[in-house]
């Protein structure tokens, strides 16, 4: 079971990690063996009852310089085969086709060279592509178990990572640094097609259709979406489907209140996140964003909530 | 009738002192020894039950038992308790503190009232973590790693713990301080460097890396609670500061931490293989210096943890060289604990059992340390289950087995009494299974893409999550039959005697419990340490 994965080809970056782990797996597990049972030997052998003279022997070191030496030279053989494995993950061939990663809290966004913004990342097969990986709030960490590769979505920072997908199907993309609530539902497919479907998958791309509203596209860029649902689920925050105009029982200082949820209320909310926290949602999850946000930003975004019925 | 002859063992003469205050206000180190086993077991209670919880969590697929806000304060909270409040200070403070002077033929330690502030401060900073657990906007959720920016922005308890693991960084510096200038100018006549047995050498190297490193991370918790104050920006990037600069520090000391753990733990395995085998330590030499030398390599090996995280590509490769380099030291200690049992005569009790299952465990963590040290392999199974386990099997099953070890092997000098022998064995056999149960899924799970921290985990890995949970419950089970049969030594133990396993080393010579100036006059040494016979 766990060769079988192993040994499965599904990106170039395959071949290189799973061979130094077989070279130190299987070094590892002869001295694992090896010591256990000569332990296990020597617990029976020179038990107290069959050798109740111990004889004394202070060292060896003719011992002490094998068994320092030997182990130095194994070492060495496996930093090498994690090296080779390695150092081809960082040389980018020329002709990769660049995929622009967003990481935010707690969702992924790919965006291709042609402007088009996709959940899932689709690859076409046999072709080297490179990941250039950001993140809008905390660290993330790009993580595709089926292709052996890993990087890290640093704010403030370009990382990027590349490889090229070799077998059809659909793998899983995961976050594997901790970047909080939801955490492990931060994951998306990564899609590896035909070139030719993929070529039709990224030309069926309508940027005047599909553009945003203004507001969305701010409550997208903070990752506010990440909280907020559009769609009436509960996530951390509550949706935004149909609630501007209605009432909410929130908490002020430990006390419940009634409010209607108008345009000062949502101002407030976005100001002041924790000052009326609606019931049954915690509170100190939310920062305040009158630093990050302009004026006009938050009317957009009112604007925009007062359309989702 | 008082017996004037022999003189009050320390538990008897309370030195003025009333009920609890003989305790608390106590300069004697083997009274603060008592202090930290009590605390220590306690916070190793509370940490192993919330363990158990998360793994409860885990036990299937989606919401179990609790939500996953809980969880991720539950694992932070484990962790930090874990770290800072039981392996840290652990086999040092608890063990180091009542042997250490013994064992070099001192009174006590050179600063006894620094050695009680020790304490207080631990107590100080143990408070602290649990206030942060209770009070203010809920418990932390940033890991013990307190990674930035996330750390700098969570709504949750962040400054409150990083404070506490500051203080207790400061218990953990006075404590090594206390030690080196202990071992400096207390050893008694005659006991050269190369006389000293091998337990006082590991908690010499150790005290070096608690007074050098441990500075570093309490400089650096408090850049993070000026960042969460007053918006400096070392840190967060929307404040110009730089998230890798917090991971470079924090990790700096945080690796060599792990010695702080480790190297103890090889100090008691050394001192109980030799006794039990009546047979003096093979390669004592290749031992002691191997202490020193993964003290000192291991200062320069933290960037194995930041693979991934954007370093530059020598930085990379140069960490996972020295990586590779500091195995080789604990390589050679493994090699010479098998060849002292080689033509022993050995005595199979229970520090024992623990010791053997200790070299056993030790060498599948530090081995799978080696596919985490090797960069090809780290880049996969970086921040999966595969870690998790690897480290529980070099925390756990190396300082934890190590800690219950020395517990076993000094217990009847400690308090003079002898435990039930065949339920403590009974109870190291459910533990080491349960150990195994528990910890060897998640390394094949992490091998298969299981990543860690996750509240939730998709299908595939049911099995392996289940079976690591139903270990969990075996491991809890083995050790509260541990705790038990130690605890009921109070009423039911039989007196150990002034030496219960044949001893060579200098606690042996004295009574049990030793008196509170342990030696009637400070014995002058003449032989190397474990000479039997
Ligand atoms: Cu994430
Ligand atoms: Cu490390």
């Amino acid at each position: 079971m766990i060769y079988l994965q192993i040994f499965s080809g599904a990106s170039n970056m395959v071949e290189g990690v799973d061979r130094s782990f077989m070279v130190i797996f299987s070094i590892s597990l002869f001295f694992l063996m090896g010591i256990t049972a000569t332990m296990i030997y020597f617990i029976v052998r020179y038990r107290k009852t069959r050798n109740p003279k111990a004889t004394q022997i202070d060292g060896s070191n003719t011992l002490e310089i094998i068994w320092t030496v030997v182990p130095l030279i194994l070492v060495m053989v496996m930093f090498f085969y994690g090296y080779r494995g390695y150092v081809i993950m960082r040389e980018v061939p020329e002709d990769a086709m660049n995929i622009k990663v967003n990481g935010y809290m707690w969702d992924w966004d790919f965006e291709y060279e042609n402007g088009k913004v996709s959940k899932d990342l689709y690859l076409p097969i046999n072709k080297p592509v490179k990941l250039n990986l950001y993140s809008l709030d905390v660290i993330h960490s790009l993580y595709i178990p089926a292709f052996r590769v890993k990087e890290d979505a640093v704010p403030g920072k370009e990382n990027y990572m590349w490889f090229t997908a070799q077998l059809e199907g659909e793998y899983e993309v995961l976050c594997a640094e901790y970047c909080g609530l939801r955490h492990s539902y931060m994951e998306a497919k990564a899609v590896v097609i035909p070139q030719e479907k993929f070529d039709t998958w990224l030309a069926d791309y309508h940027p005047e259709l599909n553009k945003d509203p203004r507001g969305l596209e701010i409550l997208k860029a903070n990752a506010c979406t990440g909280c907020h649902s559009l769609d009436g689920s509960k996530l951390v925050g509550p949706s935004f489907k149909g609630i501007f105009g209605i009432q909410r029982i929130v908490l002020v200082a430990g006390k419940e209140k009634t409010v209607t949820v108008d345009e000062d209320y949502l101002l407030k909310s976005i100001k002041e996140p924790n000052a009326e926290v609606v019931k049954d949602y915690p509170a100190n999850v939310m920062q305040s964003y009158s630093k990050v946000l302009t004026n006009e930003d938050m009317g957009e975004i009112v604007t925009y909530i007062k359309t989702l019925k | 009738m008082e017996n004037h002859t022999q003189p009050l063992d320390f538990i008897q003469d309370k030195q003025g002192k009333k009920g609890i205050f003989a305790w608390i206000f106590s300069t004697d180190h083997k009274r603060i020894g008592i202090l930290y086993l009590v605390s220590i077991t306690t916070f190793f209670l509370v940490g192993g039950l919330l363990g158990g919880l998360m793994r409860l969590e885990l036990i299937a697929p989606g919401e179990t038992v609790m939500s996953p806000q809980t969880y991720n304060a539950f694992f932070t909270v484990h962790g930090i308790i874990m770290i800072f409040l039981v392996v840290i200070p652990g086999l040092g403070a608890v063990f180091g503190n009542f042997f250490l002077p013994i064992m070099i033929g001192a009174r006590d330690v050179a600063f006894p009232k620094i050695n009680l502030l020790s304490w207080w401060l631990y107590v100080t900073g143990a408070i602290l973590a649990l206030l942060s657990q209770f009070a203010g906007n809920g418990a932390p959720d940033t890991g013990w790693t307190f990674y930035a920016p996330y750390s700098t922005e969570s709504g949750t308890n962040v400054v409150a713990a990083v404070f506490a693991a500051f203080v207790l960084g400061f218990s953990s510096i006075l404590t090594g301080l206390n030690f080196i200038v202990t071992i400096h100018r207390m050893r008694a006549p005659g006991m050269s460097w190369f006389r000293m047995p091998l337990f006082p050498w590991s908690l010499y190297a150790t005290a070096w890396i608690q007074v050098l490193a441990t500075p570093i991370v309490g400089i650096t918790l408090m850049m993070i609670v000026a960042e969460r104050l007053f918006q400096i920006g070392f840190f967060d990037p929307s404040l110009g500061g730089d998230p890798i600069l917090y991971q470079h520090l924090f990790w700096i000391y945080s690796h060599p931490a792990v010695y702080i753990m480790i190297l103890p733990a090889m100090g008691v395995i050394t001192e109980i293989i030799p006794t039990f085998s009546k047979k003096a330590i093979f390669g004592y030499k290749a031992i002691a210096l191997s202490s020193i030398a993964i003290a000192a390599v291991g200062y320069f090996v933290w960037g194995h943890h930041m693979y991934t995280s954007g370093m530059s590509t020598t930085a990379r490769w140069f960490f996972s060289f020295l990586t590779f380099i500091v195995a080789v030291p604990s390589a050679i200690k493994v090699f010479n604990w098998v060849a002292t049992m080689y033509k022993g005569s050995i005595d199979v009790r229970t520090p024992f059992l623990y010791a053997a299952s200790f070299i056993f465990l030790f060498m599948i963590g530090g081995l799978t340390g080696l596919v985490l040290g090797s960069l090809a392999t780290d880049v996969h199974v970086h921040d999966t289950s595969f870690v998790v386990a690897h480290f529980h099997y070099i925390i756990f099953g190396g300082m934890g087995f190590a800690f219950f070890a020395a517990i076993h092997y000094w217990w009847p000098k400690m308090f003079g009494k002898m435990y039930d022998e065949r339920r403590a064995n009974v109870a190291w056999l459910i533990t080491f299974v349960g150990f195994n149960v528990l910890y060897f899924p998640l390394f094949i799970i992490g091998v298969q893409g299981m990543p860690r921290r996750y509240f939730d985990y998709l299908p595939q890995f049911h099995m392996g999550h289940l079976i690591s949970t139903i270990g969990a419950f075996i491991l809890l089970t083995g050790i509260f039959l541990m705790i038990y049969n130690i605890m009921r030594t109070k009423k039911h133990g039989t007196p150990a005697g002034m030496n219960p396993w044949g001893g060579v080393t200098l606690e042996w010579t004295i009574p049990s419990p030793p008196p509170v100036e342990n030696f009637e006059e400070i014995p002058t040494i003449t032989k190397p340490p474990y000479t039997f016979e």
